[in-house]
């Protein structure tokens, strides 16, 4: 496959970046994204340009890490996936494509594709935490009784993988889908009671203080995240919201 | 309280109240307009009650206004907040058909619409009106009213606007009913019912908006 790119490249948070056009021969329609981009930095490091910087781990889709807008939409064409775990099947021989980083007022640009994620570790540092008795003998959290279609629900909230697509996604740049769901994750289970009142609004707090958009229910976010995370999510942090605020 | 005052989550909850507010004024007043085509009498009296009647005039009334205010000024608030929060530099390709409708993504175009509608509406009815009795210091003629209304209708490039109006609002509403029971932390086993009652409510209510309109240019009062 032959395919040609245009990349977003900024040297630095402070200063201005552009779109950058590449042409790249040889493309395996089994590589996956991330693996296409290596075969480009390698051909950008052998004629002693910089390599174009991303964000990446596991490479299997848990972690989190990668994050690229590609042609326009959060983790690119496909959906339940991330950018790790998109191939190069996915587009036919010839294609442009336009590759961005996040844009959120909220994750300013590092370099290049990658940007600053640490507004998702402060929200979660506000309140997605539970007490837990750590002295001779704990309780163990299988001996609690939780009823299942909780317990499910708040395992599927808790698949959140942090990765921002979700901001990335939405017209308003809002992270009203991941607080949600790391509230949902506790406030749904007997563990997240005792911090409820005070976890949701300190949440909510730090990330209108993050400067993340007001949510307009456009479902967006729903549609491009990787882990199919539920608007339901934003509805319970909602309700959990106004019955705290009412509380204290 | 205080932090939910100043909370996104506060100013989400003001939109939604004031909307749904809204959401019920539209069919109460639908309800009286639509006895200008069936029942004309009734139109007069229910009009001229609406028109003399303190509690409407002077509590309901400044409630409605006081509500209209705050709906469209919260949305341009809103909508400047989401603007700044994605940053100085926007996407380059962005495909936001890809994962959501073109009605949720562009409220604010159908609300302006709406809004610019509400300026000829009050000033073909509320203005008047409000001049009628408080400022000429008329006498109260509880038949005046269907003539009026109708006599609006007569020129085509007004009932056209009110239809465009009309198509605007159903769009707006498409959206903003059922979006408003998702912020106040309604998504469960009713959710299914409550947007198959916005798809009725927002496509017939401004229906008959129009299907009243275009009844009153085709039928004028000629005396």
């Amino acid at each position: 496959m032959k395919i040609s790119l245009k990349i977003w490249r900024q040297k630095n948070a402070a200063s201005k970046g552009k779109m950058v056009d590449y042409s790249l021969n040889g493309v395996e329609p089994d590589m996956s994204f991330l693996e296409m981009l290596d075969v480009l930095n390698e051909s950008l490091i052998e004629k002693g340009e910089e390599p174009v910087e991303f964000d990446h781990d596991c490479r299997e889709g848990i972690c989190g890490t990668c994050s690229l807008m590609i042609n326009g939409r959060a983790h690119g064409p496909d959906r339940f996936i991330t950018v790790c775990q998109l191939h190069m099947r996915s587009f036919n021989d010839g294609d442009t494509i336009t590759i961005e980083p996040w844009r959120a007022k909220a994750f300013p640009v590092i370099k290049d594709l990658i940007v600053d994620r640490t507004a998702f570790d402060r929200i979660q540092q506000a309140g997605g935490y539970i007490s837990v008795n750590t002295s001779g003998r704990p309780v163990d959290a299988n001996a609690i009784p939780i009823e299942k279609e909780n317990a499910d629900a708040s395992f599927n909230a808790a698949t959140c993988i942090g990765c921002g697509a979700c901001v990335a996604a939405c017209k308003n740049a809002s992270a009203m889908l991941f607080t949600s769901a790391k509230v949902s994750q506790f406030a749904l289970l007997p563990q997240g009671q005792v911090e409820a009142t005070e976890r949701v609004q300190n949440m909510v707090r730090q990330m209108d203080l993050e400067g993340f958009g007001n949510c307009t229910n456009t479902g967006a976010c729903e549609v491009e995240c990787p882990k199919g995370i539920s608007l339901e999510n934003i509805a319970r942090m909602n309700r959990e919201y106004y019955s705290a605020s009412l509380k204290g | 309280m205080s932090a939910l005052i100043k909370s996104s989550l506060a100013r989400k909850v003001v939109m939604a109240l004031s909307g749904l507010f809204l959401v019920f004024f539209l069919g109460q007043h639908f309800v009286i307009n639509v006895t200008s085509v069936i029942a004309p009498d009734t139109f007069n009296s229910w009009s001229h009650f609406m028109g003399y009647n303190p509690l409407v005039q002077f509590l309901l009334q400044p409630i409605l206004i006081a509500g209209v205010v705050i709906h469209f000024v919260m949305g341009f608030v809103l909508e400047f907040q989401n603007r700044v929060a994605r940053g100085t530099v926007g996407y380059a390709s962005y495909k936001g058909s890809a994962n959501a409708s073109w009605i949720s993504r562009n409220m604010l175009i159908s609300g302006a619409v709406v809004l610019a509608f509400l300026g000829l509406h009050f000033y073909d009815f509320w203005f008047p009106e409000m001049a009628y009795k408080y400022l000429e210091g008329n006498p109260e003629d509880p038949t005046r009213y269907l003539e009026e209304t109708v006599h609006k209708f007569e020129p085509i490039w007004r009932t056209v606007l009110y239809i465009v109006a009309f198509v605007l609002l159903a769009l707006h509403l498409l959206h903003g009913f059922a979006s408003s029971f998702q912020t106040m932390g309604v998504n469960n086993k009713y959710s299914a019912g409550i947007k198959t009652f916005t798809k009725i409510y927002a496509v017939a209510i401004p229906l008959g908006f129009i299907f009243i309109a275009i009844y009153h240019h085709l039928n004028p009062i000629t005396h």
